[in-house]
């Protein structure tokens, strides 16, 4: 019954599951149930991807851990055998390389230059600001006809005014930027499109670095054009930077703005809990069971073996492609027990919904002090917030490189 | 028990400063882990535990008291 082949068989590709794999309809928040198959069954196992590839599938947290912690493991996506996420994807990743894609040194060398705004520090600093964004809208939203879509009166705009803040972008771009972006992490986007989509993104980028190298301004991207002066980044190295910024600060914490109201939405009780504490310690465990509930990034972290690797009865061999699922892996047993109930009070900080090893996320200090402060504001100054349609009709990005809803309809 | 820490290996994800800021800092310039206390009080021995767990670039070993 089982198509999944044992390990180190080379079972016909058409036998293999085709990876992704789609959630149960009736389960949006649950990782796909082939997923939880194959990590009882088969942990690491083969699956086949949209090119045709058939690189291995890691299902278990905590192998799932050890590899992205692994040296023996790349990210670097110009190998021949990378899985990528989709012919799109694939084309955004050749035309605007960054760090995300690079292994150390040169990892290293090109995310210390742009680390020190996301300390833990700087970024709290930044609460009041962020917080007052947030009240902000929110007092607009209140103000002004309802129904209302949740996801372009607040969960958009939250990332985006303080990622743009924070780089130096015009947030009076947003549609611009908002709107590439969104094709950019769209698995059925074409090779064509995403090409044309980065080429946009890359193009504006350059010509605002451009500017800060005759006027700098104390932002990121003046940070970068200052790096470019010093010969140290091109001025399109910088701008892929720029853009691998851009898109990850604001397209990320947006889905899990929607998505984790959503969530809460479904389970009243708990929501009810998070809205009458004061207490950050509190909203800060919920964030992070939130992150892991429902790990937005949900089409794994992609990698390639750079030499042999026995694990877990298996051998990953030297050359070959890796998927490390951390969706499912937040969902497994070992590490979270009743890992599909949503439980506020876990603290679940060993989560991999960041990912783990050195690519593990720059902006999480960020993401976090905006989802604390969203979740502690919103359900609070809206306390009768509902959906005005059933769950059934909500449209998720099932599509989606990033998890998450397109439009969630609200009213109070 | 005794903190060990690798400045070459930090990503400077925050996490050991989040975890435990009576033992961890960042350096302004880069946010790289600096340490403020090689060996923490008995009270802060969980976190700084916790914060070598959850370090995702295995910068941040606990050595105990008898391996000295
Ligand atoms: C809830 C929100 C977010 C989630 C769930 C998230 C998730 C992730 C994940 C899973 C990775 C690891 C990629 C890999 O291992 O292949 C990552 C990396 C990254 N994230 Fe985030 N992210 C979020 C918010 C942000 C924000 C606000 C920024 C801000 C600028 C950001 C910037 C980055 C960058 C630059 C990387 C690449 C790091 C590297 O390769 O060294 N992310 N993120
Ligand atoms: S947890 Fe590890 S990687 Fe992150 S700042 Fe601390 S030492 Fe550096």
């Amino acid at each position: 019954m089982s198509t999944i082949s044992a390990p180190g068989t080379d079972a016909p590709s058409a036998e293999l599951p085709a990876y992704p794999m789609p959630r149960a309809a009736a389960c949006p928040f649950d990782p796909p149930p082939t997923l939880r198959t194959l990590q009882g069954q088969t942990p690491i196992g083969r699956a086949r991807l949209w090119n045709g590839s058939t690189p291995w599938v890691v299902t278990r947290y905590e192998d799932v851990r050890a590899l992205l912690a692994d040296p023996r493991i790349s990210a670097d996506s110009t190998h021949p055998h990378y899985p990528h996420q989709s012919a799109g994807a694939a084309e955004r990743r050749k035309q605007s390389r960054t760090f995300l894609a690079m292994d150390d040194p040169e990892h290293a060398r090109l995310r210390r230059m742009v680390t020190a705004t996301f300390s833990i520090k700087r970024v709290e600093a930044l609460r009041p600001a962020i917080q007052k964004i947030v009240d902000d809208l929110i007092d607009k939203l209140l103000a002004g006809p309802k129904p209302v879509d949740l996801v372009q009166a607040l969960a958009l705009p939250v990332p985006s005014l303080v990622i743009c803040e924070l780089l130096g972008v015009p947030y009076a771009d947003h549609d611009f930027f908002q709107s590439n972006s969104k094709t950019l992490i769209r698995s059925t986007t074409t090779r064509e499109q995403a090409r044309e989509a980065t080429q946009r993104l890359v193009d504006y980028l350059e010509r605002l670095i451009g500017d800060r190298l005759a006027h700098p301004a104390g932002d990121l991207l003046s940070t970068l054009a200052e790096r470019v002066d010093a010969g140290e980044l091109s001025l399109r190295e910088a701008a892929n930077m720029g853009m691998l910024l851009l898109v990850a600060g604001h397209e990320t914490t947006a889905n899990m703005i929607a998505l984790g109201t959503l969530a809460l939405l479904q389970h009243p009780y708990q929501l009810a809990q998070l809205r009458e504490s004061d207490d950050p310690k509190v909203i800060a465990s919920a964030v992070e069971e939130l992150l892991r509930y429902l790990t937005i990034v949900h089409s794994g972290r992609r990698r390639v073996a750079l030499e042999d690797i026995a694990i877990d009865g298996v051998t990953i061999r030297a050359g070959e492609g890796v998927i490390l699922a951390n969706d499912i892996a937040n969902r497994d047993p070992a590490a979270f027990p009743g890992p599909d109930r949503l439980d506020l009070d876990r603290n679940p900080r060993h989560h991999l919904a960041f990912g783990f090893g050195v690519h593990q996320c720059l902006g999480q200090p960020l993401a976090r002090v905006e989802l604390q402060v969203v979740y502690g504001t919103l359900y609070r100054r809206i306390p009768t917030l509902t959906l005005t349609v059933d769950l059934d009709e909500i449209p998720f990005k099932h599509d989606g490189l990033v998890y998450g809803v397109y439009e969630l309809p609200i009213t109070w | 028990m005794k903190v060990v820490i690798d400045q070459h290996k930090c990503v400077a994800s925050g996490q050991c400063v989040l975890t435990a800021p009576e033992v961890f800092d960042q350096r302004e310039e880069d946010g790289i882990v600096v340490l403020l206390t090689e060996t923490p009080p008995e009270g802060l021995v969980d976190d700084v535990r916790q914060a070598a767990a959850l370090c995702p670039a295995q910068a941040i070993w606990v050595k105990e008291q008898a391996e000295e």
